[in-house]
Protein backbone atom coordinates (compact mmCIF):
# COMPACT_ATOMS: atom_id res chain seq x y z
CA UNK A 1 0.00 0.00 0.00
CA UNK A 2 1.54 3.29 -1.20
CA UNK A 3 1.80 6.53 1.49
CA UNK A 4 -0.49 8.89 0.68
CA UNK A 5 -0.37 12.37 2.62
CA UNK A 6 -2.20 16.00 2.77
CA UNK A 7 -1.73 18.44 5.11
CA UNK A 8 -4.35 21.43 6.03
CA UNK A 9 -3.15 24.62 8.86
CA UNK A 10 -4.79 24.82 11.84
CA UNK A 11 -2.91 27.89 13.09
CA UNK A 12 0.38 27.96 13.37
CA UNK A 13 0.24 24.15 13.32
CA UNK A 14 0.40 22.28 10.18
CA UNK A 15 -0.95 19.08 10.50
CA UNK A 16 -0.17 16.18 7.69
CA UNK A 17 -2.87 13.09 7.71
CA UNK A 18 -0.94 10.00 6.35
CA UNK A 19 -2.19 6.92 5.34
CA UNK A 20 -0.43 3.83 3.85
CA UNK A 21 2.98 2.75 4.65
CA UNK A 22 6.28 4.19 5.52
CA UNK A 23 8.96 1.86 4.27
CA UNK A 24 12.23 1.91 2.10
CA UNK A 25 11.63 3.53 -1.34
CA UNK A 26 8.52 6.02 -1.84
CA UNK A 27 7.08 6.09 1.60
CA UNK A 28 10.62 7.38 3.39
CA UNK A 29 11.45 9.67 0.31
CA UNK A 30 7.40 11.06 0.65
CA UNK A 31 7.53 11.59 4.22
CA UNK A 32 11.09 13.40 3.59
CA UNK A 33 9.79 15.86 0.95
CA UNK A 34 6.62 16.53 2.90
CA UNK A 35 8.49 17.78 5.89
CA UNK A 36 11.31 19.97 4.08
CA UNK A 37 8.89 21.05 2.01
CA UNK A 38 6.82 22.69 4.74
CA UNK A 39 10.25 23.86 6.48
CA UNK A 40 11.08 25.41 3.39
CA UNK A 41 7.32 27.38 3.92
CA UNK A 42 8.38 28.59 7.01
CA UNK A 43 6.26 25.97 8.79
CA UNK A 44 7.77 24.95 11.33
CA UNK A 45 5.02 23.56 13.70
CA UNK A 46 3.89 20.23 12.28
CA UNK A 47 2.00 17.15 13.43
CA UNK A 48 1.81 14.16 12.08
CA UNK A 49 -1.35 12.17 12.08
CA UNK A 50 -0.43 8.92 11.82
CA UNK A 51 -4.00 7.38 12.57
CA UNK A 52 -3.79 5.56 8.84
CA UNK A 53 0.31 4.40 8.93
CA UNK A 54 -0.26 0.78 10.12
CA UNK A 55 3.45 -0.11 9.39
CA UNK A 56 6.83 1.91 9.54
CA UNK A 57 10.36 -0.28 8.48
CA UNK A 58 13.86 0.68 9.86
CA UNK A 59 13.53 3.32 6.96
CA UNK A 60 10.39 5.06 7.96
CA UNK A 61 11.48 5.27 11.50
CA UNK A 62 14.92 6.51 10.36
CA UNK A 63 13.11 9.25 8.08
CA UNK A 64 10.62 10.54 11.07
CA UNK A 65 13.69 11.04 13.47
CA UNK A 66 15.43 12.91 10.68
CA UNK A 67 12.43 15.04 10.24
CA UNK A 68 12.57 15.26 13.29
CA UNK A 69 16.06 16.56 13.99
CA UNK A 70 15.72 18.70 11.09
CA UNK A 71 12.45 20.38 12.28
CA UNK A 72 14.04 21.17 15.75
CA UNK A 73 17.12 22.22 13.84
CA UNK A 74 15.24 25.26 12.59
CA UNK A 75 13.90 26.42 15.79
CA UNK A 76 10.27 24.11 15.31
CA UNK A 77 8.37 21.35 16.71
CA UNK A 78 7.70 17.94 14.99
CA UNK A 79 5.15 15.70 17.41
CA UNK A 80 3.02 12.75 16.63
CA UNK A 81 -0.87 12.09 16.41
CA UNK A 82 -2.88 8.79 16.65
CA UNK A 83 -0.17 5.95 16.49
CA UNK A 84 -1.82 2.79 15.33
CA UNK A 85 -0.79 -0.13 18.20
CA UNK A 86 1.92 -1.56 15.85
CA UNK A 87 3.77 2.30 15.25
CA UNK A 88 3.06 2.71 18.77
CA UNK A 89 4.86 -0.72 19.96
CA UNK A 90 7.98 -0.07 17.42
CA UNK A 91 8.41 3.24 19.29
CA UNK A 92 8.65 2.10 22.51
CA UNK A 93 10.37 -0.83 21.60
CA UNK A 94 13.35 1.16 19.66
CA UNK A 95 12.75 3.85 22.93
CA UNK A 96 11.40 6.83 20.41
CA UNK A 97 8.40 7.12 22.14
CA UNK A 98 10.50 8.57 25.20
CA UNK A 99 11.72 11.31 22.21
CA UNK A 100 8.89 11.96 20.07
CA UNK A 101 6.08 13.72 21.75
CA UNK A 102 3.23 11.71 21.26
CA UNK A 103 -0.85 12.39 21.40
CA UNK A 104 -4.25 10.60 20.96
CA UNK A 105 -6.45 13.60 21.03
CA UNK A 106 -5.96 16.20 18.11
CA UNK A 107 -7.02 19.53 20.01
CA UNK A 108 -4.70 18.67 22.98
CA UNK A 109 -1.63 18.35 20.47
CA UNK A 110 -2.50 21.34 18.57
CA UNK A 111 -2.56 23.42 21.74
CA UNK A 112 0.99 21.77 22.88
CA UNK A 113 2.36 23.67 20.46
CA UNK A 114 1.28 27.11 22.30
CA UNK B 1 1.98 -30.95 8.38
CA UNK B 2 5.33 -33.48 7.49
CA UNK B 3 8.50 -33.67 9.09
CA UNK B 4 10.16 -33.12 5.57
CA UNK B 5 11.61 -29.64 5.42
CA UNK B 6 10.32 -27.69 2.78
CA UNK B 7 12.92 -25.59 1.10
CA UNK B 8 12.51 -22.43 -1.06
CA UNK B 9 15.25 -20.35 -2.56
CA UNK B 10 15.52 -17.03 -4.92
CA UNK B 11 17.37 -14.79 -5.88
CA UNK B 12 17.20 -11.00 -5.63
CA UNK B 13 18.25 -8.00 -7.84
CA UNK B 14 19.48 -5.34 -5.52
CA UNK B 15 16.93 -3.15 -5.78
CA UNK B 16 14.42 -1.33 -3.28
CA UNK B 17 11.16 -3.73 -4.76
CA UNK B 18 13.45 -6.63 -3.79
CA UNK B 19 12.43 -5.86 -0.20
CA UNK B 20 8.70 -6.11 -1.12
CA UNK B 21 9.18 -9.09 -3.10
CA UNK B 22 10.72 -11.02 0.08
CA UNK B 23 8.35 -9.59 2.53
CA UNK B 24 5.58 -11.03 0.38
CA UNK B 25 7.16 -14.31 -0.41
CA UNK B 26 7.74 -15.06 2.85
CA UNK B 27 4.31 -13.71 3.87
CA UNK B 28 2.59 -15.74 2.51
CA UNK B 29 4.84 -19.04 3.77
CA UNK B 30 4.24 -17.91 7.20
CA UNK B 31 0.51 -17.73 6.47
CA UNK B 32 0.74 -21.55 4.96
CA UNK B 33 2.55 -22.52 7.84
CA UNK B 34 -0.48 -21.37 10.53
CA UNK B 35 1.36 -18.35 12.18
CA UNK B 36 -0.95 -15.86 13.09
CA UNK B 37 -1.06 -12.57 12.36
CA UNK B 38 0.98 -11.17 15.23
CA UNK B 39 3.78 -13.41 14.30
CA UNK B 40 3.30 -12.74 10.55
CA UNK B 41 3.80 -9.20 10.75
CA UNK B 42 7.17 -10.03 13.05
CA UNK B 43 8.59 -11.94 10.32
CA UNK B 44 7.51 -9.80 6.93
CA UNK B 45 9.11 -7.16 9.25
CA UNK B 46 12.13 -9.37 9.35
CA UNK B 47 12.80 -10.20 6.26
CA UNK B 48 12.70 -6.70 5.14
CA UNK B 49 14.94 -5.54 7.31
CA UNK B 50 17.17 -8.47 6.79
CA UNK B 51 17.08 -7.60 2.70
CA UNK B 52 17.27 -4.10 3.34
CA UNK B 53 20.38 -4.94 5.20
CA UNK B 54 21.72 -6.66 2.47
CA UNK B 55 20.74 -4.11 0.09
CA UNK B 56 21.69 -1.31 1.78
CA UNK B 57 25.06 -2.53 4.08
CA UNK B 58 26.16 -5.71 1.96
CA UNK B 59 25.95 -4.90 -1.32
CA UNK B 60 26.12 -1.06 -1.30
CA UNK B 61 23.31 -0.90 -3.62
CA UNK B 62 25.45 -2.07 -6.60
CA UNK B 63 23.01 -3.55 -8.94
CA UNK B 64 25.55 -5.94 -10.16
CA UNK B 65 24.85 -7.89 -6.88
CA UNK B 66 22.53 -10.05 -5.64
CA UNK B 67 20.57 -11.40 -2.68
CA UNK B 68 20.30 -14.77 -2.37
CA UNK B 69 16.72 -14.98 0.06
CA UNK B 70 16.13 -18.81 1.43
CA UNK B 71 13.41 -20.44 3.43
CA UNK B 72 13.23 -23.61 5.06
CA UNK B 73 10.41 -24.68 6.85
CA UNK B 74 10.93 -27.45 9.11
CA UNK B 75 8.50 -29.34 11.60
CA UNK B 76 9.43 -26.90 14.77
CA UNK B 77 10.53 -23.74 13.25
CA UNK B 78 10.45 -21.34 9.84
CA UNK B 79 14.13 -20.58 9.09
CA UNK B 80 15.11 -17.77 6.73
CA UNK B 81 18.41 -16.85 5.12
CA UNK B 82 18.90 -13.49 3.59
CA UNK B 83 22.83 -13.49 1.72
CA UNK B 84 24.30 -10.47 0.84
CA UNK B 85 27.54 -10.72 -1.94
CA UNK B 86 29.15 -8.10 0.44
CA UNK B 87 32.14 -7.77 2.50
CA UNK B 88 30.70 -9.18 5.55
CA UNK B 89 30.36 -7.64 9.03
CA UNK B 90 30.22 -8.84 12.43
CA UNK B 91 27.22 -8.47 15.01
CA UNK B 92 29.59 -6.77 17.70
CA UNK B 93 30.65 -3.98 15.49
CA UNK B 94 26.94 -2.94 15.03
CA UNK B 95 26.09 -0.36 17.45
CA UNK B 96 23.36 -0.28 19.96
CA UNK B 97 20.16 2.05 18.45
CA UNK B 98 18.73 2.26 22.48
CA UNK B 99 21.78 3.63 23.59
CA UNK B 100 21.53 7.50 24.37
CA UNK B 101 24.08 8.81 21.94
CA UNK B 102 22.28 6.64 19.44
CA UNK B 103 18.76 7.25 19.66
CA UNK B 104 18.49 10.17 17.22
CA UNK B 105 20.33 8.38 14.26
CA UNK B 106 18.38 7.69 11.08
CA UNK B 107 19.91 4.37 10.81
CA UNK B 108 20.72 1.16 12.51
CA UNK B 109 17.92 -0.40 13.70
CA UNK B 110 17.36 -3.20 11.00
CA UNK B 111 19.86 -6.06 13.21
CA UNK B 112 17.69 -4.59 16.67
CA UNK B 113 14.43 -5.18 15.05
CA UNK B 114 15.18 -8.45 13.85
CA UNK B 115 16.63 -9.76 17.02
CA UNK B 116 13.42 -8.38 18.63
CA UNK B 117 11.15 -10.27 16.22
CA UNK B 118 12.53 -13.30 15.76
CA UNK B 119 13.00 -16.14 18.12
CA UNK B 120 17.24 -17.18 16.93
CA UNK B 121 18.70 -14.46 15.21
CA UNK B 122 22.97 -14.79 13.76
CA UNK B 123 25.02 -13.20 11.32
CA UNK B 124 27.61 -16.03 9.75
CA UNK B 125 30.12 -15.67 7.00
CA UNK B 126 27.87 -16.78 4.02
CA UNK B 127 29.63 -18.59 1.24
CA UNK B 128 29.69 -15.56 -1.14
CA UNK B 129 32.29 -14.27 1.16
CA UNK B 130 29.24 -11.52 2.85
CA UNK B 131 27.23 -11.69 6.00
CA UNK B 132 24.22 -13.99 5.89
CA UNK B 133 21.61 -13.69 8.62
CA UNK B 134 19.99 -16.75 10.06
CA UNK B 135 16.87 -16.25 11.51
CA UNK B 136 14.44 -18.56 12.93
CA UNK B 137 10.25 -18.95 14.39
CA UNK B 138 9.17 -21.35 15.91
CA UNK B 139 6.06 -22.66 14.81
CA UNK B 140 2.94 -22.31 16.49
CA UNK B 141 1.75 -25.71 18.47
CA UNK B 142 -1.41 -26.92 16.58
CA UNK B 143 -4.66 -25.48 17.89
CA UNK B 144 -2.83 -22.61 19.84
CA UNK B 145 -2.84 -19.95 17.35
CA UNK B 146 -5.28 -16.99 18.30
CA UNK B 147 -6.22 -15.26 14.90
CA UNK B 148 -4.14 -11.98 16.43
CA UNK B 149 -1.51 -14.67 16.36
CA UNK B 150 -0.38 -14.53 20.52
CA UNK B 151 -0.63 -18.35 20.61
CA UNK B 152 2.57 -18.41 18.32
CA UNK B 153 4.99 -15.92 20.08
Amino acid sequence: MFLRATHRDAGQVTVVDFSGRITLGDGSALLRKMIRGLLDDQRKQILLNLADVDYIDSSGIGELVSGYTAVKGRGGDLKLLHLTKKVRDLLQITKLFTVFDVYTDESTALRSFQ
Amino acid sequence: MTLETKHLEITLETQVESVNLAEEMCLRVAEAAGFGEDDCYRIGMSVREGVINAFHYGNQERPEKKIHLAVDLTAEKMIIHVLDEGGGFRLTDVPDPLAEENLLSTSGRGIFLMRAFMDEFEVVEGRTGGAEIVMSKKLPAPGTTSPNGQGGT
